[in-house]
């Protein structure tokens, strides 16, 4: 099988003033294509540091993280750049679109840093737009939609560049519980379409969508256990009836 | 490629028009440096080309010689009234002795109440030579000016300035009458067109009132009243024994201006101990005038200069407050794939748009300074008059000119201060860590 990502002993060391934290102690990880990944572990158990470094938002202090044929800990400034242009998606707690945008141009946004934006690009924007539910909502301004709209137009936003694949911190945790199954049947229905996914969540009902969990705890991979789809129905079914 | 070029200038004008008023008042930062970048310019201009005009006036090939009271202190001790200033025998010398002084034109003027019947009128009594009137672009209406036969038969022959005429012979034509200077009478032989004051062969720059003259031949003037003239006021009089108010000397080329003025310089210092005559070398002036403007348009630049740095501060400050304000979007685009100078474009773009919106505003603003000029003189002019009377004639009747350089050079300098302020702002912005941006709230 192919692999989205491949991670070997990373690890993630901030310098907080003069004291070191290891936030990652060497953790190794392979993202098959289409997997669906949740990550869980207590507050501070590095999950947003492994998230934000599979989102080549920062380089590991070591180890390696294969992102296709490159080694993403010897990219520099611009090279992250170029990869999280190309080949992520990012989906956030606080959704994060651009306020002066419209959703339609907030989904176009990861277009302009890979350079020539064709009008197939647009028309594809216009397609995720319909996808997640508002293409009749193109030319609102965040502030008119609601938490879960703008949580659509974001993962709309992380698929715009067709990424190898997206990653999300908490997606759900500013949502209510409808909204949230919402969200997660989207998700869903993107990884059922191919889409890797990566989710960060302390929430079992939402892990639980995923095909796989992996538990972090003080920095080391504590745990790495596969979801059967008959638990996930089941959760599923939880879900909808609650 | 183009497609992206446009959207960061389109995305940094929508940006802007997220604070509609601050942008404003930024851009009103550098529309008030730029155009007094042109304001400034155009008003040097005008005043130095209406200096040189002036001085252009007086003749570039003439050499003016004008009798000037000495320092008192100079006279102490002498008893009554002491003869100073130009004489009849420098005036020769200086004809004879000279190869180079083509034309000399003596003049005396003494300030006279001229009368006819029950009107009377004060004005400038002007003893002067045919050539006068062309010298001094005189321009006859009726009857003739003075011809050299009426100087030598020392005729009392007078010609009128156009108000002179008007005032002493509103229902009458003047010509073959007779107005009175003291107890002489002297009959009108012609009437002069009326002519804008302006300055000429008077030797002094401020615009001179050539309206209220009467010109009678020189030989007259001395024949009838004189070297030693009274002027009596109310309850003063003031006297002075003089033989010339002013020669105006033309040279044969402008190239022997300079070298002859010497020689009349050291002519005249023979003859004379005290200083009782002053030289205007009008060709010198030029000259002095044209680097006075260069000092001028210097400091003028650099007053302009001042404005434009202010207004750069003002975009610096306003970037900087939307850099940190946008910590945010900066980080979300981050994420989502902007290289640093993805972000130093965006941010320049918007910084850029400013100071250009600044520059062809300054611009436009500049180019109708002459009508606001005009409206602000004749509002002054009509609200404080007196004032308006004192402001030196150059100031009151200069008329602006825009520099033709100024307008490329002021937009240029916009765009470079947009840069230059706007460059760090959005290099800070650049050097944001992207998951600490992401974090701020
Ligand atoms: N920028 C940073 N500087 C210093 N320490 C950090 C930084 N980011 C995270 N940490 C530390 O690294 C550890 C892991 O953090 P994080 O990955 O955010 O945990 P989680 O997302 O699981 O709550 C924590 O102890 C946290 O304090
Ligand atoms: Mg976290």
């Amino acid at each position: 099988m192919k692999l989205a990502a491949r991670i070997e002993n990373l690890q993630k060391d901030y310098v907080l003033s003069g004291e070191v934290v290891h936030a990652l102690r060497g953790v190794s990880l392979d993202v098959p294509e289409g997997d669906y990944v949740a990550i869980m572990g207590p507050s501070g158990s590095g999950k947003s540091t492994l998230l934000n470094l599979l989102g080549c938002l920062d380089r590991p202090t070591g180890g390696s993280y294969w992102l296709g044929d490159s080694d993403v800990a010897t990219m520099d400034d611009d090279q992250l750049s170029e990869a999280r242009a190309n080949h992520i998606g990012f989906v956030f707690q606080s959704y994060n679109l651009i306020p002066q945008l419209t959703v339609l141009e907030n989904i176009e946004v990861p277009l302009h840093y890979r350079g020539r934006v064709s009008a197939a690009d647009r028309a594809r924007c216009r397609e995720l737009a319909v996808l997640v539910g508002l293409g009749d909502r193109l030319l609102h301004r965040p502030m008119q939609l609601s938490g879960g709209q703008q949580q659509r137009a974001a993962i709309a936003r992380s698929l715009a560049n067709d990424p190898f694949f997206m990653l999300a911190d908490e997606p759900t945790g500013n949502l209510d519980s409808v909204t949230t199954t919402e969200i997660l049947s989207l998700l869903e229905r993107l990884n059922d379409a191919g889409k890797t996914i990566i989710i960060v969540t302390h929430e079992d009902d939402v892990s639980h969508h995923a095909k796989r969990i992996v538990r972090l705890r003080d920095g080391y991979l504590q745990s790495d256990e596969l979801l059967d789809d008959s638990k996930r129905i089941r959760v599923a079914a939880r879900a909808l009836a609650g | 490629m183009l497609s992206g070029f446009a959207t960061t200038w389109i995305l940094g004008i929508k940006s802007l028009l997220l604070h509609p008023l601050r942008s404003l008042l930024t851009v009103l930062g550098i529309f008030i440096g730029v155009a007094s970048v042109i304001w400034l310019l155009a008003i040097g201009e005008g005043i130095s080309v209406k200096a040189q005009e002036q001085i252009a006036g007086l003749g570039a090939e003439n050499i003016i010689i004008r009798s000037i009271k000495p320092p008192s202190e100079a006279t102490e001790g002498a008893r009554g009234l002491v003869p100073y200033g130009v004489t009849r025998l420098d005036y020769e010398t200086m004809v004879e002795t000279i190869p180079t002084v083509t034309r000399a034109l003596p003049i005396r003027e003494i300030t006279r109440q001229f009368r006819y019947g029950a009107r009377f009128l004060d004005g400038r009594l002007v003893g002067c030579t045919p050539e006068y009137a062309e010298v001094t672009q005189l321009v006859i209406d009726r009857g003739r000016f003075i011809s050299s036969s009426d100087i030598a038969s020392r005729k009392n022959y007078c010609v009128l300035a156009a108000a002179t005429a008007e005032r002493l012979f509103p229902f009458e034509d003047p010509l073959g009458r007779s107005i009175k200077v003291e107890r002489d009478p002297y009959v009108v032989i012609g009437v002069l067109k009326p002519r804008a004051a302006s300055a000429g062969v008077g030797g002094s720059f401020a615009a001179q009132d050539f309206s209220k003259d009467v010109y009678i031949p020189i030989t007259t003037l001395w024949f009838r009243i004189g070297d030693r003239v009274l002027t009596f006021g109310t309850g003063t009089f003031n006297g002075e024994i003089v033989e010339l108010s002013q020669v105006t000397l033309r040279v044969n080329h402008v190239d022997n201006v300079m070298d002859t003025s010497e020689i009349v310089k050291n002519t005249l210092r023979e003859k004379h101990k005290l200083e009782d005559y002053s030289i205007t070398v009008p060709l010198e002036l030029l000259e002095q005038a044209k680097n006075t403007r260069m000092m001028f348009i210097l400091f003028l630049g650099m007053i302009a200069a001042i404005s434009l740095i202010v207004g750069g501060i003002g975009i610096m400050n306003i970037m900087l407050a939307t850099v940190t304000e946008r910590t945010r979007e900066i980080g979300i685009r981050r994420a989502l794939g902007a290289r640093r100078a993805d972000i130093t474009r965006q941010f320049l773009a918007e910084t850029i748009v400013l100071s250009v919106l600044g520059g062809l505003t300054g611009i436009a603003g500049g180019l109708i300074c002459a009508p606001i000029i005009e409206l602000g003189r004749n509002a002054l002019e009509a609200v404080v008059p007196e004032m308006m009377a004192d402001v030196p004639g150059v100031i009151r009747t200069m008329s602006p000119r825009i520099v033709p350089m100024s307008i490329p050079l002021a937009f240029c300098i916009s765009v470079v201060v947009g840069v230059v302020f706007g460059l760090y702002p959005a290099m800070r912005a650049a050097r944001m860590n992207p998951i600490e941006a992401l974090r701020h709230t």
